[in-house]
């Protein structure tokens, strides 16, 4: 293993100690106790009566989650132990911090385990405090299940969140979040490839077996397996792939406009990303498919995973506007 | 038979015991989640009963409700994913038949198994062929009853029938596709592997079998 921790038990503790501390213009650890230390807010939240906005899930996929804290993006993340979801404490604890009387929505990524802990912090909150808390599962991964409601969330919660945290700083009330939320959902497709194992401190080395030079299209996340291993190929060959069941899984047609996120996982190098994102934009331009806005880094990882996927966000003008929207996050800040 | 009694140390033991397992069977279970699931089921029962061992001292003098409601909230609270709600569900659950006692009769224990299984059934929404641990629970609570309320069985062997009905029912998790988890979505792929979460709840059994007077 190369990494850089120290005792790995502590890491989640000692990462969030330093990135609160790092961007202390942008966010604070919550203090309330039931929060458990695991709820970034941004200093932004209770500024004005509006919809509170949380998203959260496991950590392990830095920036995702507690990157996109801030101003006109989320107004908390809750984080759980690596690749597993936050607890049922600190997902209420973060509508208690967030929330004006306007109520909140939960927004995370498609996983059993989350929507147990998340669905029992909404219902403490409803119990105890009447706030209404609405969810938007996102379920973004193409191949992870024909059955759409049973997707896996991955680099597409981005822009889901990315929507309701605009929505929610334009003035919606809770009905008009979800709904932006769940039309960002419905129009944002990704799919990835891995070829490499992340590591878990805990374990001391890869979360699962995976020869050097093997590639694994469509692997989750958090590992979980894809559709097919086989030995590395070429990037074209490899997009061309990645992109076939991306477009074919919404009716796309010449003059379309898309928003894309070519993605890195962790360990994949941006000029890697950019000989993708080139052919990503070949294929599109066969296609009669305009890009709007491409995005190119990493923005959801498995820490050092190697490995990439593309999102494409099926854009009309109120998709649009939503993405461009003024935000200003540590990870994400646009004017 | 009425005159067989649980008692707290009995309880108390269980729980060293389960501490003792999270750490030894860490890297086994977490291997069997990297199969099919995201590898990370032995670390989090790690983490949910390093948080036990650190309170236990000061849980003891607490009635078996009481301690075992702690141990509950303390894996709900510190694991996360769907195991912390469903074995902190489990333990939350388990100690509420015996409600300000300090021991129990074999009754009160199927009980309280029973108390703990139906909350992982509600919570995890899963049944008998899913390839969870309720294929591991259920059967094996079901087995409890019939063995000790009908069979007439001894305490300890009726347990001992639970365990064997249990590891029968988590064997019988490899081959088929799963329906719950993360392993849902790989289809036929997960054929082969052993569901964690009914390997972990099958090896809870076997402590309460193994600390049974």
């Amino acid at each position: 293993m190369k990494r850089l921790i120290n005792d790995p038990y502590d890491v989640v503790e000692e990462m969030l100690a330093g990135y609160v501390t790092a961007h202390k213009d942008h966010v604070v650890l919550d203090s309330a106790s039931e929060a458990q230390g695991r709820v970034v807010v941004s200093k932004s939240a209770k500024q004005k009566d509006k919809v509170g906005v949380i998203i959260g899930g496991g950590s392990g996929h830095e920036p995702l989650f507690l990157g996109y804290v801030g101003k006109g993006f989320a107004d908390a993340a809750v984080i759980g132990n690596i690749n597993t979801s936050p607890s049922p404490d600190p997902c209420y604890a973060s509508v208690k911090a967030v929330d004006t009387g306007k109520g909140c929505i939960y927004l995370y990524g498609n996983y059993a385990g989350d929507v147990m802990n998340f669905d029992m912090g909404a219902e403490k909150a409803d119990e105890e405090d009447g706030i209404r808390v609405e969810t938007v599962l996102i379920t973004d991964d193409v191949i992870s299940s024909e059955n759409i409601d049973d997707r896996r969330g991955i680099a597409g919660d981005f822009f889901v969140f990315k929507a309701a945290g605009a929505k929610a700083e334009m003035g919606g009330d809770l009905d008009a979040v979800v709904a932006a939320a769940k039309k960002c959902n419905d129009v944002t497709r990704t799919m990835g490839v891995a070829m490499s194992s992340a590591t878990l401190p805990s374990k001391g080395g890869p979360i699962f077996e995976m020869e050097d030079g093997d590639m694994e299209i469509g692997m989750g996340i958090h590992g979980e397996p894809g559709v097919r291993r086989g030995k590395i190929e070429p990037a074209d060959k490899v997009i061309d792939q990645i992109m076939a069941p991306i477009l074919a899984d919404l009716p796309y047609e010449s003059g379309d406009e898309v928003y894309v996120l070519v993605n890195s996982l962790g360990a994949t190098p941006l000029m890697d990303l950019h000989i993708c994102f080139r052919r990503v934009a070949e294929i599109l331009a066969e296609k009669g498919i305009t890009i709007y806005k491409s995005l190119i880094g990493s923005f959801a990882s498995s820490m050092d995973m190697a490995g990439m996927s593309v999102t494409l966000v099926k854009l009309d003008d109120e998709i649009k506007e939503l993405l461009d929207y003024p935000c200003d996050t540590p990870y994400f800040k646009q004017f | 038979m009425s005159d067989y009694i649980l008692s707290k140390d009995y309880f108390l033991g269980v729980i060293d015991d389960l501490i003792v397992l999270a750490e030894e069977k860490k890297v086994y279970f977490s291997e069997l989640d990297s199969a099919i699931g995201d590898g990370d089921h032995g670390m989090n029962l790690s983490i949910g009963f390093r948080e036990v061992n650190k309170n236990l001292d000061g849980w003891k003098g607490e009635d078996i409700n009481s301690i075992f409601k702690n141990v509950g909230t303390a894996l709900l609270d510190k694991v996360g994913g769907a195991s912390g709600p469903l074995y902190g569900g489990f333990f939350s659950k388990f100690g509420v038949p015996a409600k300000g006692k300090e021991a129990v009769d074999f009754d009160e224990f199927i009980e309280m198994m029973e108390a703990g299984v139906a909350i992982i059934e509600k919570r995890g929404k899963a049944v008998v062929g899913d390839k969870t641990m309720v294929d591991t629970l259920r059967p094996a609570v079901d087995a409890l009853k019939k063995a000790y309320q009908e069979d007439g069985l001894a305490p300890k062997e009726a347990m001992k029938k639970a365990l064997d009905v249990g590891s029968a029912g988590s064997d019988s998790t490899i081959p088929i596709i799963a329906r719950k988890g993360r392993a849902m979505r790989l289809g036929e792929r997960a054929i082969g592997h052993r569901d964690p979460g009914s390997a972990s709840s099958a090896a809870i059994l076997e402590i309460f079998y193994n600390r049974m007077p």
